[in-house]
C-alpha cells in the first residue's frame, strides 16, 4: 500500500532522537518503523507512523523541520528470498529505482514489512499490484 | 639597516613640508582626472586650491570600499588604460574583486616601501627569502617578491600551499625568512613537529607576516616555535598592498611610510579626527599614487598613532598593532570576508534567506577555520541525505568561488542559533586576534 513518511532533520547528538519520539508519543503517536540516515554531523530520520497527519503537525509545533512524502509499505513472506520475487524482481523490470528501503517486521511472525521510497511511486505501486 | 635614509629619518617639520606639497598635487591631480572624485570634491563644497595645509585634509570626503566596488573594474582610474602596468585585487561581495591598478611608477613606490619594511625587519642582500603567501591577484605573495627583489635578497617563491614541501626546501636552501601569514607560521610549526622537523634548528631567523590580525601572544608563540623575530606588517590592496606600514627590530609600532601615505586616526562614528596617540580607525590618504589614488581611505582597522622618534632612528610615526575593526568585516587567511558577502551567497544557492551564523576559529596549531552554520528550514529540507549533502556542497562550493578560501557548512536545526534581541548574531570569532 501507498503509506505517508514522515521524514525528520535532526542533528547528530545525543538525546535527539529521544526528543523526537517525546514529542509523538506525548501526542499519543504511534511508531511503527523509523529508520535514520547519517551525514557525519546531521542525520534524516525516516518515521512509520499511525497517524502521519498528526506526527507532521505536532513535529512541526515542536519546531523540528520535517517533510512527508509517499512511499510504498509492502508485505512480504518471512522467507529466504521473500523480498526478491515479489517485490524486486518488479521493480526492477519495470525499471523503478529505489532510492531507500528499511524494514520491519509486524505481529504475525510469518510476515514481514518492507518500506520503500522510489524514484517513480505510482509506477511502483501500480508493479506491485497492491493496494 | 635603514633602506631610505633621507626619507626615513628626516625631521617632522621637513616630512610634513613634503607631504603638504604632495596632498596639494594629489588633490588636484585626482580633481582633474577622476570623475567620481570631481564629483566627491565638488559635492563637498571643496575645491584643490583650498588644500592649503596638512590640517586641510579634513575637508576633503572620504572613500570607501564600496566605491572600489561600484566602479568595478576601472572606473576610478587616474591614467589611461595603456599606462597600467598591474592590477590586483581582493574578494569582493559578488565574486567580483576589489580592483586596484599600477603605473610604472606606482611599482616602483611600492617595491620602495616594501623594501623598506624588509631592511627594517633586518632584512638584508645576504638573506635567502621564502615567500609563502599567494601569489596571483592577491598583492601579499608578489609584493614581498618584489621588496626582497629590491634588497637583493635570494628569493624562493613558493606561494602557498604544500606545506610538506615548503619545509623541505626551507631546510635544503638554508632559509633565512620566511613570509607568511601570522596564522600559517603556526601551522608549519605545527606541521614540521609532525614530520620530525624542528624549526628552529633551520637557519630561518626573521618572520615578515601580515595579511591577518594577530595578537602578542600569537608573537610569542610564533617566535618560540619556529626560533625567529616575527615582524609585523601592514597594508591592503586598496591603497597599495603591504608596504603601508611594517615594524622595525625595536617592536613597538610599526612605522609609516608617511611620505606616501598620509595617516589620520578618526572617531568612526563622529568622523572627528583624533589627536595623535588617541585610538580609532585609521585613514589613509596616497601622496603619490598614480593609476588609483585614494583620498581619506576609511581602512576599518582601529589603531593609534606615535610620532616620536624610534630608537631605531626612523622618524616616521608608528602605528599601533591593529587592535579591531570599526565594521563587521572578518579576515580570514589574509582573505576580508564580510558577513554579507555569506548572506549573499545563501540567497543565491535556494533563493532562500536561512538563518545563518559564521563561526571563525583557530583551533591550536591550524590554519583559521571559517565554518557557515545554517539552519535547515522546511523550504531548505530534503527527505533524502543525497539533497542535504547536495545543499551543503553547493553552500560551500559558492562561498569558495565568492570568498576566494574554503568554508565549511554546518547544517543545523531550526532556531539552534542564538537570537540576539531585534538581531541575529552573525559572527562569533573564537580566535581571540585582536588582544
Amino acid at each position: 500500500m501507498l503509506t505517508r513518511q514522515v521524514s525528520v532533520f535532526m542533528e547528530n547528538q545525543p538525546g535527539r532522537l529521544l526528543r523526537l519520539l517525546t514529542v509523538l508519543a506525548e501526542a499519543n503517536v504511534n511508531l511503527w518503523a523509523h529508520n535514520i540516515v547519517d551525514a557525519t554531523d546531521f542525520g534524516i530520520i525516516h518515521l512509520i507512523v499511525d497517524d502521519p497527519g498528526k506526527a507532521e503537525r505536532v513535529v512541526r509545533m515542536a519546531g523540528i523541520t520535517c517533510s512527508t512524502v509517499d512511499v510504498l509499505q509492502v508485505t512480504v513472506p518471512n522467507e529466504p528470498g521473500g523480498l526478491m520475487q515479489g517485490v524486486l524482481l518488479p521493480l526492477a523490470e519495470a525499471g523503478v529505482n529505489i532510492e531507500y528501503s528499511y524494514a520491519f517486521s509486524g505481529a504475525k511472525q510469518e510476515q514481514a514489512y518492507v518500506v520503500l521510497k522510489v524514484d517513480d511511486v505510482a509506477r511502483g505501486w501500480e508493479v506491485l499490484g497492491q493496494s | 639597516m635603514i633602506w631610505n635614509r633621507e626619507r626615513e629619518t628626516a625631521s617632522r617639520a621637513d616630512l610634513g613640508g613634503l607631504q603638504c606639497e604632495r596632498l596639494r598635487h594629489q588633490v588636484a591631480y585626482v580633481y582633474q582626472r577622476v570623475p567620481f572624485y570631481r564629483q566627491a570634491l565638488d559635492g563637498a563644497g571643496v575645491q584643490p586650491e583650498q588644500i592649503r595645509s596638512l590640517d586641510d585634509v579634513r575637508r576633503l570626503p572620504f572613500t570607501y570600499k564600496r566605491d572600489f566596488r561600484e566602479h568595478y573594474p576601472f572606473g576610478l582610474l587616474a591614467i589611461p588604460r595603456q599606462e597600467v602596468v598591474r592590477v590586483h585585487g581582493s574578494s569582493g561581495t559578488t565574486g567580483k574583486p576589489t580592483v586596484v591598478a599600477y603605473s610604472a611608477n606606482d611599482m616602483a613606490m611600492w617595491r620602495e616601501v616594501c623594501a623598506r619594511n624588509m631592511t627594517a625587519a633586518g632584512i638584508s642582500a645576504d638573506d635567502t627569502v621564502q615567500v609563502s603567501m599567494g601569489y596571483g591577484l592577491f598583492t601579499g605573495g608578489l609584493g614581498r617578491h618584489q621588496a626582497a627583489e629590491q634588497i637583493g635578497a635570494t628569493i624562493v617563491p613558493l606561494s602557498s600551499g604544500n606545506t610538506q614541501r615548503q619545509i623541505m626546501l626551507l631546510q635544503d636552501f638554508e632559509t633565512t625568512v620566511i613570509c607568511c601569514t601570522p596564522s600559517y607560521a603556526i601551522y608549519l610549526a605545527e606541521k614540521a613537529g609532525e614530520l620530525g622537523v624542528d624549526l628552529r634548528e633551520s637557519r630561518l631567523r626573521v618572520g615578515i607576516h601580515g595579511a591577518e590580525p594577530w595578537s602578542e601572544g600569537m608573537r610569542r608563540e610564533i617566535g618560540a616555535r619556529l626560533g625567529i623575530d616575527p615582524i609585523d606588517t601592514y597594508g591592503m590592496s586598496e591603497l597599495v598592498g603591504p608596504g603601508v606600514s611594517g615594524e622595525c627590530t625595536e617592536h613597538c609600532g610599526l612605522h609609516i611610510n608617511e611620505d606616501h601615505f598620509l595617516a589620520e586616526v578618526i572617531d568612526p562614528e563622529s568622523e572627528e579626527v583624533l589627536p595623535w596617540g588617541s585610538s580609532g580607525e585609521l585613514v589613509i590618504t596616497t601622496l603619490t599614487k598614480e593609476a588609483l589614488p585614494v583620498l581619506r581611505y576609511r581602512t576599518g582597522d582601529i589603531t593609534r598613532l606615535d610620532p616620536s622618534p624610534c630608537a631605531c632612528g626612523r622618524s616616521l610615526a608608528r602605528m599601533e598593532r591593529i587592535s579591531g575593526r570599526s565594521d563587521d568585516m572578518l579576515i580570514v587567511r589574509g582573505v576580508n570576508v564580510f558577513p554579507s558577502q555569506v548572506e549573499t551567497v545563501l540567497l543565491r544557492v535556494k533563493g532562500i534567506q536561512p538563518h545563518y551564523q559564521i563561526i571563525v576559529d583557530r583551533a591550536k596549531g591550524a590554519m583559521d577555520d571559517l565554518e557557515v552554520w545554517v539552519e535547515v528550514s522546511p523550504e531548505l529540507f530534503s527527505d533524502d541525505i543525497g539533497g542535504l549533502t547536495g545543499l551543503r556542497r553547493e553552500v560551500e562550493y559558492e562561498m569558495r568561488e565568492t570568498l576566494g578560501i574554503q568554508v565549511r557548512c554546518k547544517l543545523v536545526e531550526p532556531n539552534s542559533i542564538e537570537r540576539c534581541v531585534g538581531k541575529a548574531k552573525r559572527v562569533i570569532d573564537r580566535r581571540d586576534v585582536y588582544s
